[in-house]
């Protein structure tokens, strides 16, 4: 156990030495930071000054060197356009993106599990194909579309909600739900597949012929087994909260942390942007690590492949 | 007049990993172990045995298909590698190989006529597109095959079908060596004597020398001008097919023998049953590796490995059959 | 009715009608089971896409980028407009028919040719991990496991403020969408393949590893690989109209679905056409090619043959 879990930690490192290490390659890759924020016609001593103090003048590998120490001292520079820490920057926007995308988690959990779940027992009844339609048609209708369709109906023609701002919580609900329902369309068709692919095995069938209640089948083995599969998209899902946020921020103008990813990118304030990249890495390698982690807990098979593995 | 092939000492052992005790241990799986023989140009030489006693990996390794652990393995002259370079691959020109599966080994989505002039493509680029396929019709009448079926793909054939345009494309090139790997097994009896009638012509007419594997005694009987009896991976007997299966000298011989269904000879010879299963080629037991299943072994047979001995063109290894049929007791140390 | 279920029988006359009435009904039968009605609809609709795509200047009825202050903000015909511009007109005038097919024929050929790349890519590097196993296998599945773990919007915004945005630069940022799911498929395949004997007896022959994975391997698992690309293919659209709606895809005075979109939902109260028919455009286009890409793999599913 203590192997698997070190062995995974350390996978999970790797991926956030590489994505630090991407951040730093784009960044060179970009041009001359200096050219950009301070235009081509600025004075000579002015891009001096700018070069030395964000250490461009040195060779490409202390820059590195440099860059890696500074991230694991927390010291992610500043946002270029407004000055101050873009860790701050980005910080104050956390809480926002979380009012509305945990909530939009729930919502997500709440209809597509159930939905998927149902379809797969109800497999090939009105019941499966009308929760695969409305999955299909979350699948395929982007986010931003149903937003301002949500907008055009509840905000503009029945006028019960605002369509834009942050003021009070009314205007949290809808860019809530429209993440929720999209997520929920491919939650239930995980699910779906996951509970299909369980029903299939032998054990279920035993489960059956030994004269167990179907409904007893269903809860003590089919759901267990089928949760597996199911938590690796929910933790993508849960590890994907920010760049789910994106674009139905920018619908709703939520001042969230996806809002200011799209303001920081349009005016190429890279400190912000990156920033963001490595928040939405490290949750992503956190939400992965945490999915394995769970994985050596539920699923009993893990377990026996690591005593056959490790012992 | 040196060998076509000549292979010496002939190695191949795997590491296995056998989940036992605490952190499982490390074995080393001896699939070939030591293997040697001579192949004349225009010969052939059958290699008989149990599943699981190496012929196929011998195969294998005859060709360089995969790396040898140790030995050599000789063809006119040239060192055969496992390296799959440009030299590896001119080499295939002179020596090619038929499988046991013929359907495995041709392409679903290509007609057989394409598969067949495919060697042409390879090693002769440079040959206009009309030889090719004139070159390939004709090598679809020498193996029996009807010119309508050119454009068959290979679902669309039966197996012994299959097995001629297997075997049209292994002879495309006129290799000097052919090694045929059970390449009747997977076919209906019926079949199997058209198909190895049909080898046995082919050999006659160009003259290639072949390597005969197969587990079927009187399949190797009928193509063979040598045999040799593998066991663990070790030749134990070798000779004139005639020879061999006539007077066999090593009780498993004996023993293979034995189980050929002759009516003809039913009641003349007592069959010799051989108790339990081959052993794992991961344990293979010391000294001679047929003690744990021959009836007539010694104590001398659990500690020392018998040396295949030649004696009048008939080689056994068996210290029961060197030793004259006197225990060779002293031996031991 | 039982008299259908011998055929060999010599036909009396009334069976014999009844019998052909059944057969003939079998056949519309047989014919839909084999061409679902949803699936014929959605090819329908993606035929009509491509003929917009390759006539757009013949199509479209007037230039897209036409100004006509006049005639601002018409609405559609259904909402009590005139024909001169079926799908009304948008704040400056321009006519949003026009603009849309325009802007179907710039989305399609973005998203034909990002999948171009990702199939390009993907297959490359998927046959280099199944040739080479080993190390250079443990990289390329290093690459696919950091791709596959990272957002591929984050990637593209992160990119985008990096470089900046150019219509080629965009194309080929599309083109890394998906490539990792295509390069585990070929390399799951290739090495299947080579497993089964035909790969290995071609090598066998003498042929080259690259007349191997080309003439051989290619061919064998192409069925499977144009069903991911086809299932790609809508991904590729909705990613390209979202960042294009963000204002950070394609740039004006081009247009796409995406940017229409972005342009129209300021007018959702006052001439919502603008951005609804854009959005329908997406979702139909995106719903047929996902119809079809399933159907497709569950007809061709490799695991069945």
């Amino acid at each position: 156990m203590v192997q698997y879990l070190l062995m995974k930690i350390f996978r999970a490192l790797v991926t956030v030495t590489l994505i630090v290490s991407a951040a730093f390659v784009v960044l060179r890759l970009s041009g001359d930071p200096a050219i950009i924020i301070l235009g081509p016609e600025a004075p000579p001593e002015a891009f001096e000054a700018f070069r030395r103090n964000w250490g461009l003048d040195q060779p490409i590998w202390v820059q590195y060197f440099k860059y890696f120490a500074a991230v694991f001292q927390g010291d992610l520079g500043n946002s270029m356009r407004d000055g101050r820490s873009a860790l701050v920057v980005v910080g104050e926007r956390i809480p926002l993106t979380l009012a509305i995308t945990l909530p939009a988690l729930f919502i997500k959990l709440a209809i597509g599990l159930p939905a998927g779940v149902m379809a797969a027992l109800y497999r090939n009844t009105w019941v499966d194909r009308l929760i695969m339609m409305l999955s299909v048609a979350g699948f395929t209708v982007p986010s931003f579309v149903l937003g301002l369709v949500l907008a055009m109906i509840f905000a503009v023609w029945l006028g019960w909600l605002p369509s834009g701002g942050s003021d009070t919580w009314a205007h949290a609900v809808l860019p809530t739900v429209t993440m929720g329902l999209v997520g929920a369309a491919v939650i239930a068709r995980f699910t779906r597949s996951a509970m299909l692919e369980v029903l299939g095995q032998p054990y279920i069938r035993t489960a059956s012929a030994k004269g167990l209640l179907w409904r007893d089948v269903v809860r003590s083995h089919a759901l267990p087994n089928a949760a597996i599969p199911t938590l690796t998209i929910i933790g993508f899902l849960v590890g994907s909260l920010v760049a789910g946020a994106v674009v139905v921020e920018s619908v709703f103008s939520w001042p969230g942390v996806g809002r200011l990813l799209v303001n920081a990118v349009a005016n190429r304030d890279l400190a912000v942007v990156q920033v963001i990249l490595l928040l939405v890495g490290l949750t992503m390698v956190g939400a992965n690590l945490a999915v394995d982690i769970l994985y050596g807990i539920v699923d009993p098979r893990l377990r026996i492949k690591r005593l056959q593995a490790g012992s | 007049m040196s060998a076509l092939l000549q292979v010496k000492d002939l190695k191949r052992h795997y590491e296995v990993h056998i989940p036992e005790g605490l952190f499982g241990r490390k074995a080393s799986l001896k699939a070939v172990d030591g293997v040697s023989f001579a192949i004349e140009k225009g010969r052939t030489l059958g290699l008989v045995g149990e599943s699981g006693c190496g012929k196929s990996t011998t195969a294998k390794l005859v060709l360089g298909l995969i790396p040898a652990t140790a030995g050599t393995v000789e063809f006119a002259g040239t060192r055969v590698t496992a390296r799959h370079d440009a030299q590896w691959r001119a080499m295939r020109r002179r020596m090619q190989m038929i499988y046991q599966d013929p359907l495995g080994a041709l392409d679903r989505r290509l007609p057989v006529i394409t598969q067949i002039a495919e060697p042409f493509e390879i090693h002769h680029p440079e040959m206009p597109a009309a030889e090719r396929t004139e070159r390939s019709a004709l090598l679809m009448e020498s193996v029996g095959l009807r010119p309508d079926m050119a454009m068959r793909y290979p679902h669309e054939l039966s197996g012994g079908q299959r097995q001629r345009v297997v075997i049209a494309r292994a002879l495309a090139l006129d290799p000097d060596l052919l090694v045929c790997d059970e390449p009747v097994s997977a076919l209906d009896v019926s079949i199997q004597a058209q198909v190895l009638n049909l080898l046995d012509d082919l050999r006659e007419r160009t003259g290639f020398a072949a390597l005969f594997i197969s587990h079927d005694l009187k399949v190797v009987r009928q193509m063979s001008d040598q045999v040799a009896v593998m066991y663990l991976g070790r030749i134990v007997e070798s000779g004139l097919p005639e020879e061999v299966f006539r007077h066999p000298q090593h009780p498993y011989t004996k023993a293979l023998v034995s189980a050929i269904p002759t009516p003809a000879r039913r009641g003349k010879r007592e069959r010799i049953v051989l108790e339990g299963d081959p052993p794992s080629p991961v344990d293979v037991p010391s000294g001679c590796s047929f003690h744990t299943r021959c009836p007539i072994a010694q104590a001398s047979c659990r500690t020392v490995a018998p040396q295949l001995i030649e004696s009048g063109g008939h080689a056994v290894a068996c210290h029961l059959v060197n030793a004259g049929a006197a225990p060779a007791v002293q031996a031991a140390e | 009715m039982t008299i259908d279920t011998t055929p060999g029988l010599e036909p009396a006359s009334p069976a014999h009608a009844s019998g052909s009435v059944f057969t003939s009904k079998s056949r519309v039968g047989a014919f839909f089971e084999a061409w679902p009605p949803l699936v014929l609809i959605a090819l329908f609709w993606i035929g009509l896409i491509a003929v917009v795509v390759v006539g757009a200047k013949w199509i479209a009825p007037y230039d897209f980028m036409a100004l006509d202050l006049r005639a601002r903000l018409i609405p559609p015909v259904f909402m009590g407009g005139s024909w001169l511009h079926p799908l009304g007109t948008d704040e400056l005038g321009r006519d949003v028919l026009s603009r849309l097919i325009v802007s179907i024929r710039i989305s399609m050929v973005i998203a034909f040719l990002s999948t171009l790349i990702a199939a390009i890519v993907g297959v490359s590097l998927g046959f280099l991990a199944a040739y080479f196993r080993g190390r250079v296998e443990q990289v390329i599945l290093m690459l696919i496991d950091a791709q596959a773990a990272m957002p591929f919007m984050i990637i593209a915004l992160a990119v985008l403020a990096f470089l900046g945005s150019s219509l080629f630069l965009f194309t080929v940022l599309m083109g890394f969408y998906g490539w990792e799911r295509i390069a585990r498929i070929s390399r799951g395949l290739a090495i299947s393949a080579n497993e089964r004997g035909y790969a290995t007896a071609v090598r066998d022959l003498g042929a080259t590893p690259f007349r191997i994975y080309s003439r051989h391997i290619l061919p064998n698992i192409a069925s499977t690989l144009i069903v991911s690309l086809t299932l790609n293919f809508p991904e590729v659209i909705l990613l390209e109209s979202g960042l294009s709606f963000l204002g950070l895809g394609v740039q004006p005075p081009m247009t796409s679905l995406g940017n229409m979109v972005g342009y129209g939902r300021d007018y959702i109260q006052s001439a919502p056409w603008i951005m609804l028919a854009p959005s329908a455009a997406i979702v139909v286009t995106t719903l047929s090619i996902s119809i079809l890409g399933d159907w497709m793999r569950d007809k061709f599913d490799p695991t069945l043959d």
